[in-house]
């Protein structure tokens, strides 16, 4: 034991480097965060605003679908709930920052400095605490925490199901979300605030109308800031022990009890993690211009959509659920009037190729056939005049479907793009093969 | 230096590490084998790729990660965006590299936008608001156009969902360059897009969009039809003074913002009447059985019973309503209107009252043109009420750009609000201070299977 311990001790880094790294991955987030906010105006100029709106539903959509990952694909359970998280984290969002700014500020209009403002850079007022950018940061925080607790309430008692019936728990929990919010009534206006108490305005949330009148906040600051979080949490999840009896459970729920993991704790735990970043993509989404916080948007059609997402990339993967994110948000979008995908295919199959070793594998020829079809789409709308816009849903479909009988376990199934690295090293060519290798 | 162990988390079925990574070899791995002896071909690949790829670029910039365009004015509220002269809008329609560059280029057309539930659970409503859009329009064109110039209406879908309808917006007025806007029917989806349409200054004109909430997003958002206050009201007003009821019972759909809106006004204007509510019962939208409220709505004695709800709903309610007995004539709002409704539940809506936007049968002229020339085109079709708002919504907005100083979003908002007694398929139209339509309803009576105009019922 004491041979293990010390040998465990030379491998580990000096503590100022393992600080160090550890601070690595938030402080490039929070970079990419900031020049992305600075730079995305002239960026998304003009024209191109379809995509910086687009930019920013992907956004919320990674955030959504990475946490859905640490529950359907890290800890191998099904979850079908998660537009019901989304729904109480937005809705405790826009509660706050609708009644909260009236209290605040005697208003609704949005009073950020340079984080929060949808289209002009507004000066500073006084100090950041003092602002709207703060305010709003202290709500995703709360919309996060409050989705956390309901997954408390969905986890606890859920913990004894597993498979189909635990996917009917969380379908159940989703729909009470919805009807709950469903009986509430039209939101307050300005003059009849005074009369309700803080409490009894829980019961003015919009009904099935939605919550509308919260300031629009949600910039590309915020929604990548938070994604970059996300990802970087689910990032750390996956390397740390922590994260690895996840894992474990999804492997093999009695070896992993037998080795000391205690299951019902660690359920609760990936719900709970997944519900609070959930809880923080609802609040991005009812505080952005042109979205509903309306009930009927967060159903289980949305929940279904996330799902979606995840098993498109790979269930487990990180890369995978981005990627799912980016397809199922950008596709439909594109196919209105589709631009050249050409290099993006191309990306995807070097990607391809960098997994087999430079080989045409099957997934190489899937992307190099996916990007041929979507070049083909272009060509006849243009040329033919067909109008893709009408039978683009039908076109979306058609390619979910071919996707997944073509590569059943998603784009990177359980691997992440990084992976790829290894790949290459692990597997020497020719027939010195390493372990275990197929000729 | 880093732990030994790998970071990876592979499964333990992949730790043998095989050729592909999700399966043992099959057919396809063998024929792949074959096909990729080498690693040079797969490079050839992506060089041919690259190389067709380059050619096929070369006339078409437009790419979202690479602006070409210099970087234009931000847009607020305050300041509108001045909607772009010919000149810009066709610079920004040739990067989409579409074929009718050509024609635009001369910029003899004026770009209105479209945006409305083609696909989806509400796919009818996009689908018949878009008939009557594209009727006015070729009335519009066939007259020689706004100030000169034919009106082109560019067309998106929104999916039945908000976020469709926000994504649709913005597409239409930062890339298409629209300088007004049509749309939506569902209230949830015209707030949704509204709310774009005002942050970029881009005046808005909503075809049938009944919920008070809609025009209160700001001075740029406009309706053409009544709202749900006063379609409860017409019924309530109806059913008191012609049908000279004093007992009726009220089932609604919670889960609909227009069910309950409507309900809330039609109880207050009957109470008011002198009228009483004997009992109000809920369902919700997709529910099958609706036997136990029906009972206790029968047992209540009510005289007529009022469900402003949608025509899929209303036709099972109503079958169901007459096999427990119950006689009483159903009453309800615009969200019957649909041949749907006559086809399911046949015998059991006759003699049932609806009020709606407009009555095919009305004698006055625009209505007579309106639906002769519907009829020619769509093979003998009745109009709907939703066609014949799209049509009034055209107009008006055609009307309004004619009229306008200019065709910045301000000036076309101005000359909107300034519409009066516009004589339009479903009334005398004229838009009040909260940009909504004062205008009457119409209330109609299922005959033979057919809706028949009863009565026309003014604003109070």
């Amino acid at each position: 034991m004491e041979l293990l311990a010390t040998r465990a001790r030379d491998y580990r880094p000096p503590t100022w480097l393992a600080i160090l790294r550890g601070l690595l991955g938030p402080t490039i987030v929070v970079l990419l965060a900031v020049v992305l906010q600075r730079y995305s105006k002239s960026l998304f100029a003009d024209e191109y605003r379809v995509w910086d709106d687009v930019l920013l539903k992907v956004g919320v959509n990674v955030i959504l679908a990475v946490s859905l990952n640490i529950v359907n694909g890290y800890t191998g359970q099904f979850s079908i709930g998660h537009a019901g998280f989304m729904a109480v984290g937005g809705y405790t969002a826009a509660f706050l920052s609708y009644y909260g700014s009236f209290a605040l500020w005697g208003d609704t209009m949005p009073h950020g400095g340079f984080l929060s403002c949808v289209s002009e850079p507004a000066e500073f007022v006084g100090r950041f605490a003092d602002t709207g950018d703060a305010w709003f940061l202290l709500v995703l925080l709360a919309a996060g925490l409050a989705a956390a607790l309901a997954g408390v309430v969905v986890g606890l008692p859920s913990i004894r199901l597993r498979g189909d019936y635990l996917a009917i728990v969380t379908l159940g929990f989703g729909e009470i979300v919805r009807v709950l919010l469903d009986s509430t009534e039209g939101t307050l206006s300005a003059e009849e605030i005074p009369e309700h108490s803080w409490a009894s305005r829980a019961h003015y949330l919009g009904g099935p109308m939605g919550f509308f009148g919260q300031p629009f906040y949600t910039t590309h600051f915020w929604v990548w800031l938070f994604a970059g979080v996300t990802i970087l949490t689910a990032y750390r999840l996956k390397a740390s022990t922590f994260g690895r009896a996840f894992l474990a459970i999804r492997e093999n729920e009695v070896a992993a009890q037998s080795i000391g993991v205690s299951t019902t704790s660690y359920k609760v735990y990936a719900f709970v993690i997944s519900a609070f970043f959930a809880g923080i993509a609802g609040a991005l989404y009812a505080h952005q211009l042109g979205n509903a916080l309306a009930p009927s948007e967060l159903c289980y059609q949305k929940s279904f959509d996330v799902i979606i997402m995840v098993v498109i990339g790979g269930m487990g993967s990180i890369t995978g659920s981005i990627l799912g994110a980016v397809l199922v948000t950008a596709l439909p979008e594109w196919l209105r009037q589709p631009t050249h995908v050409w290099h993006v295919g191309l990306a995807m199959i070097l990607v391809a190729l960098a997994f087999s070793r430079f080989r045409v594998s099957r997934t190489v020829v899937l992307m190099a056939l996916l990007t041929a079809a979507l070049e083909l789409m272009r060509f006849l709308s243009l040329h033919y005049e067909v109008n893709l816009e009408r039978y683009r849903m039908i076109l979306y479909a058609l390619s979910l479907i071919a996707f997944m009988l073509l590569r059943p376990q998603g784009f990177f199934g359980v691997y992440e793009a990084w992976d790829a690295v290894r790949f290459w090293r692990l597997r020497p060519r020719g027939k010195t093969a390493a372990v275990g290798a197929t000729p | 230096m880093s732990s030994p162990v790998p970071h990876d988390m592979r499964s333990s079925e992949s730790l043998k590490f095989p050729k592909n990574w999700s399966s043992k070899p099959r057919v396809w791995d063998r024929l792949m084998s074959h096909v990729a002896a080498r690693r040079g071909l797969a490079i050839m690949a992506v060089v041919a790729t690259l190389a067709g790829c380059g050619e096929s670029n070369s006339n078409t910039p437009a790419t979202p990660g690479t602006p070409a365009a210099p970087a234009a004015p931000s847009m607020t509220p305050d300041a509108p965006k001045v909607p772009a002269a010919p000149a810009q809008g066709d610079a920004a329609k040739a990067t989409d590299g579409t074929k009718k560059d050509d024609a635009d280029a001369k910029g003899d057309t004026i770009k209105v936008g479209h945006y409305a539930s083609m696909t989806g659970s509400e796919a009818t409503f996009g689908q018949t608001t878009e008939d009557g859009v594209r009727l006015a329009l070729e009335e519009i064109n066939a007259a020689g156009g706004v100030r000169g110039k034919k009106l082109e209406v560019i067309t998106y879908d929104t999916q039945s969902n908000a976020q469709g309808a926000s994504s649709a917006v913005t597409r239409l007025i930062t890339q298409d360059k629209v300088v007004a806007l049509l749309g939506e029917v569902a209230s949830t989806r015209s707030i949704a897009g509204g709310q774009v349409a005002q942050q970029l200054g881009i005046p808005m004109v909503s075809p049938s969009s009944t919920n008070p909430k809609v025009t209160q997003i700001g001075p740029m958002i406009f309706r053409v039809c009544f709202i749900d206050p006063f379609q409860g009201t017409v019924m309530a007003k109806f059913s008191s003074e012609n049908l000279k009821l004093t007992k009726v019972a009220v089932l609604y759909d919670k889960s609909q913002a227009y069910s309950t809106g409507l309900n809330d006004f039609f109880q207050q204007a009957f109470k008011k009447l002198g009228g009483t509510i004997t009992t109000v019962q809920t369902y919700k939208g997709g529910d099958p059985d609706f036997s136990a409220q029906l009972t206790t709505i029968r047992d209540s004695g009510a005289e007529a019973i009022y469900i402003p709800g949608y025509y899929n709903e209303i036709a099972s309610i109503a079958l169901q309503a007459r096999k427990l007995g119950i006689k009483s004539p159903l009453m309800g709002g615009d969200g019957w209107e649909s041949p749907k409704l006559m086809e399911i539940a046949g015998e059991s809506v006759e003699g049932c009252y609806y009020s709606n936007h407009y009555a095919p049968e009305d004698e006055r002229p625009e209505v007579k043109t309106f639906v002769e020339k519907y009829k020619a085109k769509h093979k003998g079709e009745v109009p709907g009420a939703l066609s014949a708002c799209g049509y009034d919504a055209a107009k008006i907005l055609a009307d309004a750009m004619g009229r306008a100083k200019s065709l910045s979003g301000k000036d076309i908002a101005a000359a909107l609000a300034e519409t009066k007694d516009f004589k339009g398929v479903s009334g005398n139209i004229t838009i009040d201070a909260q940009r909504n339509a004062n205008k009457s309803a119409v209330v109609l009576q299922i005959k033979g299977g057919k809706p028949i105009f009863v009565a026309s019922v003014d604003p109070l």
